[in-house]
């Protein structure tokens, strides 16, 4: 029977991703786990091998959603490469358009004024926020709790009011510019922004009430998916991820750009490397990502938006650059080559999805299904951004 | 131990009924969202709908565009086409064809025009049209048109059945918008 289902199963389209075969010890079923279609988007595809309730191997199958972001940077000019940024990650698109447009500007040596750093550091923390909302509602919807995701979009809802008002877009913003911002805050902004904080400084204590206290997610979280700092280094994990192990880093404190080195604010760490503390430094960022709106918004200095004196052609000297932001999930890269011409000589994006996601097949081995469930959730996975 | 258990369940017990406080609370607050078809949102003043062309100061008819073809230039995904003659001179043709440029920078046959024309003759915009489907709203075209020629509109319920209903002619939105304004302004001190 054992040998009939190996069989059965070896050369196989659902089995082909998996590495050499365990010896077979019984059934094992083959589960395909998550919706795979290309009219959806976001969605992720895990092939898994169960035995019983448990899992033997788990594979994430990836490239649906490729977009071929890169190669597409081959083929645009330094400007019009813009746009495609607030397109790889939707949900924290501020922070792919910093990392792009810092990058250029440290390979052309442009200067941004103050005032414009200031507007990225607010408008990209509200991001931020915006972004693990989006994770909270979604991560509790996995789990089974419908309510919170409303909770969420109407605290979402604010926050993209918020930034359409200086990036008229809602979702796929493209708001940074070479030496600047697209467009300038009113006081407008800057006294809806204050409200928000003031307000959502009164929400979080009900989200704790609600959702944090509650017995039922903590017996979903807790002691579930330990992730050992070794085991997060080995795979490169950043973010929240890597922090819920333990490991204090963050690109705005370990590399400063900007002007985060002027702001006070902390880094949230976990003890125990599961899920809970996945969870519970993503809810102390939210509070922290208000202290530095909080700082902005009071240090905003007064200027130009964007830098003065710039050219109307962009073209960078030849050479090469790296940029690392710090973004909603973890550490965003930006390589990018110039040969000197009109277009990248070649672009390459580092997100931290990819290295996040490639943790789960190690972390969810020998865990049940439904905790499987539980810890891909707590790995805040945006698959655009992983496919690229 | 079963003290400590009992202690265990009526904490939980407590944390469930916490949080049906708070959705029970929620219920008699007001509404937020808008609700479409009979309310429209109001925060459109900023908004990125599709660009639109500005009509010149003097002449609401004739669109303040100098024909400069930047925008056509810098679109990332090219899809803005704009044709155009010189008065005493054959329209230039083909030249709104986007597919063709595929290289700004490289000047084919069909960009030749490029090289402006002397002064004296006048240039006339003959059509603007915008592919909107292709369009990401990136503003590049906004931000680099010399003499702010071209704006986003506050079209923000606009939908189509078709892919045709997304290739908008802008020339021709400017003029039945002009329209519409000056047949709304005899109305106007009637009704005052």
């Amino acid at each position: 029977m054992s040998q009939d289902v190996n069989s059965r199963l070896t050369g196989d389209f659902y089995t082909a991703p998996f590495g050499p075969r365990l010896e077979p010890d019984g059934d094992t079923l083959v589960l395909n786990m998550g919706p795979q279609h290309p009219a959806t988007h976001g969605v992720l595809r895990v092939v898994v091998e169960l035995d019983g309730e448990y899992i033997r191997r788990a594979e994430p199958v990836l490239g649906y959603i490729h977009r071929m972001h890169e190669k597409m940077g081959e083929v645009k000019t330094w400007v019009q490469y813009l746009p495609n940024m607030g397109r790889v990650d939707y949900l924290h698109a501020l922070a792919w358009n910093w990392a792009y447009v810092g990058a250029v500007e440290k390979l052309m040596g442009i200067e941004v004024p103050p005032r414009a750093e200031y507007i990225r550091v607010i408008t990209c923390e509200l991001n931020r926020i915006n972004s693990h909302l989006l994770w909270w509602g979604a991560y509790l919807l996995d789990l089974g709790a419908f309510t919170p995701i409303l909770y969420a979009f109407a605290d979402r809802e604010h926050i993209m009011d918020i930034l359409q008002m200086v990036t008229g877009s809602r979702l796929t913003y493209c708001y940074y510019r070479f030496g600047g911002v697209s467009g300038d805050v009113n006081d407008e902004f800057i006294r809806r922004t204050r409200e928000f904080v003031a307000d959502f400084k009164k929400r979080l204590p009900m989200y704790r009430a609600l959702v944090t206290d509650n017995i039922i997610l903590r017996g979903r979280c807790e002691d579930i998916g330990v992730l050992t700092p070794e085991m997060a280094r080995r795979y490169g994990a950043t973010g929240p991820v890597l922090r819920g192990s333990g490991v204090a880093y963050d690109v705005r404190r370990a590399e400063p750009y900007s002007i985060y080195d002027r702001l006070d604010f902390d880094i949230p760490t976990g003890r125990k490397g599961d899920v809970m503390d996945r969870y519970e430094v993503r809810m102390a960022e939210l509070d922290q990502c208000l202290r530095i709106v909080e700082q902005a918004l009071d240090a905003l200095p007064t200027g130009a938006h964007i830098h003065p004196d710039l050219p109307e052609r962009f073209i960078p000297p030849k050479g090469e650059v790296y940029y690392a932001v710090e973004g909603a999930r973890g550490k965003i890269g930006v390589y990018l080559l110039s040969d000197g011409g009109p277009k990248p000589y070649r672009v390459k994006l580092r997100s931290p999805g990819f290295s996040n996601l490639s943790l789960f097949a190690e972390l969810a081995q020998g865990t049940l299904l439904a905790d499987a469930v539980s810890i891909l959730g707590s790995l805040d996975l945006v698959i655009p951004e992983i496919d690229r | 131990m079963s003290m400590k258990r009992l202690f265990q369940n009526i904490k939980g017990l407590w944390s469930l009924l916490v949080g049906l406080k708070v959705t029970g609370g929620e219920l008699i607050k007001p509404w937020l969202t808008v609700h479409y078809p009979r309310q429209e949102v109001e925060n459109l003043s900023s908004y990125r709908g599709h660009i639109e062309l500005v009509p010149a100061t003097d002449d609401p008819l004739t669109p303040r565009c100098i024909m400069c073809w930047k925008c056509v230039e810098i679109c990332p995904s090219r899809c803005i086409s704009l044709r155009m003659h010189a008065t005493g001179e054959a329209g230039v043709a083909a030249a709104d064809d986007p597919g063709l440029l595929l290289a700004p920078e490289v000047k084919s046959p069909y960009s030749a025009h490029l090289a402006p024309p002397p002064d004296k003759i006048e240039r006339i915009l003959d059509s603007y049209r915008l592919n909107y489907s292709l369009c990401s709203l990136c503003g590049l075209c906004v931000q680099i048109c010399p003499v702010d020629a071209i704006r986003f509109s506050r079209n923000a319920y606009l939908v189509g059945t078709t892919r045709q209903s997304f290739e908008l002619d802008l020339l021709a939105r400017l003029k039945s918008q002009a329209a519409s304004a000056r047949g709304a302004a005899p109305t106007q001190p009637q009704g005052a």
